[in-house]
């Protein structure tokens, strides 16, 4: 019993390890042109639960500034009542809230950058563990659906 | 206890079937795809990362190199270390890597090469140190187009790159001064008239930085300093306008004052004791972006001020609080300078 117990955590353990997502930095590249990107990205945001309340168009104010750059802009999303749980009991983290995702052109695909929400609570304020987790997974799942290309 | 046999075994077989795609073949391209691709390009054209595709890159480098590349990466030039990989799976991406260059890849002697590195250090100044640097630091900003035009295919790679001295041989560094890299502005160094034993001497001199004391590039993050907080003596109303002019002051632009909840609940419901002001200075936002286009995540520079029991506090996030997650020592420098500026302005304006 002990025989097949262990090699059954092994065996888990081989699946598993290919599937862990330890990245800090949240990136991802999609065939989708900028402006079916931005409509997809949007999607994605909606359908985890958040929603944008803003976007901020870092290539309009470049250019009118003179600099030549391409399609830039970076999305703000939050659910209300976690982005007013957040900075009411852990200020700290306001300058991080609303959540972001930079997305940008290049060439005819277009990037996507984020970096973990979890990883700024972790080991710092542990009963906002599950809380975060949960951020993770979702900004997890929206960069999956980016990476999607659909 | 036996009858739990049965059980498990189904178990196992449903694990063992579940987690054979980890080890297929063909999971190279999968694994490009997820780790690889949002920087080298989908087929390896390049972006912020460099164009592994380039006919003369593949011929050039050994398996060997870019294995070591990918385990340890290059400290504080953007390229991370994936050490969530295992070995099964790094040589199943530089399988699909090799797979757009057809050809059986060159495997470079181990052999060191023997030169004198005194004489390495002049020929390095006169023909190598106008595109890698004088100390061998590489050329600035990352990759090739990114978000806007580059001059050149690549980045001149950082030669005293622990990462790249770990990667590369000695022989493999001779043979790319010897027949340049098509494609790339690095030409043949024996066309240029160098001799044989001039590129070893080189050689040697690029294997001594090895000794040189390797910058700390990683920014491992003080993890309490999340954000600076300042109390202000005004009132909120004072507050703002005193931040509004400490950041025109600073050579910013205003470019947006919202509350923090602004456009996830109705306006009415909005909370006026949070509020963040955006500011942006466009040349030192084009100056970032040529560093690291992924500066976004910075974007745009803000404070927030907020009224609570009675007191008014100011917030800036810590930029070097997320610029480590970057693995480029440019960007931590560039942090370092907002950090101040963030500072400055919220001290000019407090205190």
């Amino acid at each position: 019993m002990k025989k097949i117990l262990s090699l059954l955590i092994f065996v888990s353990s081989l699946f598993f390890s290919g599937q862990s997502q330890a990245d800090n930095l949240l990136m991802a590249r999609t065939r989708l042109s900028f402006p079916e990107a931005m409509l997809k990205l949007q999607d994605s945001i909606h359908e985890q639960g958040y929603t944008v309340s803003r976007i901020q168009r870092v290539d309009i104010g470049l250019t009118k500034s003179g600099y030549r750059t391409d399609k830039y802009r970076v999305v703000f999303f939050g659910e209300a009542k976690l982005v007013k749980r957040l900075s009411n009991d852990y200020p700290q983290l306001i300058p991080y809230l609303p959540f972001k995702i930079a997305i940008f052109a290049e060439g005819e695909e277009t990037l996507l950058i984020a970096s973990n929400p979890h990883e700024l609570t972790r080991n710092v304020y542990p009963e906002l563990e599950s809380t975060m987790q949960k951020v993770e997974k979702d900004m997890l799942a929206i960069f999956k659906s980016m990476r999607d290309d659909e | 206890m036996h009858r739990d046999f049965p059980a498990l075994s189904h178990m196992l077989v449903f694990l063992f079937f579940i987690s054979l795609p980890v080890f297929a073949e063909e999971n190279g391209a999968a694994l490009y795809e997820e780790n690889c691709a949002v920087c080298h390009g989908n087929d390896g054209r390049g972006g912020v990362g460099v164009p592994l595709a380039l006919p003369d890159f593949q011929y050039a480098v050994s398996d060997q190199f870019l294995e070591r590349t990918i385990r340890k990466g290059r400290p504080g030039r953007v390229m991370p270390a994936f050490n969530n990989l295992d070995d099964a799976q790094v040589k199943a991406i530089v399988r699909h890597i090799r797979s757009w260059a057809p050809g059986k890849p060159i495997a470079h002697p181990s052999i060191k090469v023997k030169g004198d590195p005194v004489k390495g250090r002049a020929l390095f100044a006169k023909n190598c140190a106008a595109c890698h640097g004088s100390k061998g630091e590489g050329g600035k900003g990352t990759g090739v187009t990114f978000s806007r035009p580059r001059d050149l295919p690549i980045i001149a790679p950082a030669l005293n790159n622990r990462g790249f001295l770990y990667a590369a041989s000695d022989q493999m560094i001779k043979a790319t001064l010897m027949n340049g890299r098509e494609g790339t502005p690095m030409v043949s160094f024996l066309k240029q008239g160098l001799s044989e034993q001039d590129i070893n001497d080189i050689v040697s001199f690029v294997r001594s930085f090895e000794k040189q004391t390797p910058v700390n590039v990683t920014h491992e993050p003080d993890r309490n300093k999340l954000a600076s907080v300042y109390e202000s003596p005004y009132d909120m109303k004072e507050t703002i306008a005193a931040l509004k002019r400490a950041i025109i002051g600073e050579n910013f632009r205003i470019i947006r004052i919202q509350n923090l909840d602004s456009g996830l609940v109705d306006e009415a419901q909005e909370d006026t004791h949070k509020v963040i002001i955006y500011f942006c200075n466009f040349q030192l936002l084009n100056d970032a972006l040529a560093v690291d286009p992924r500066v976004g995540l910075f974007l745009p520079c803000r404070v927030t001020v907020v009224e609570k029991d009675g007191k008014v506090l100011v917030y800036a996030l810590n930029p070097k609080r997320l610029s480590y997650l970057f693995n480029n020592a440019e960007l931590n420098k560039l942090c370092e300078g907002m950090s101040e500026t963030y500072i400055s302005i919220i001290e000019e304006a407090t205190l």
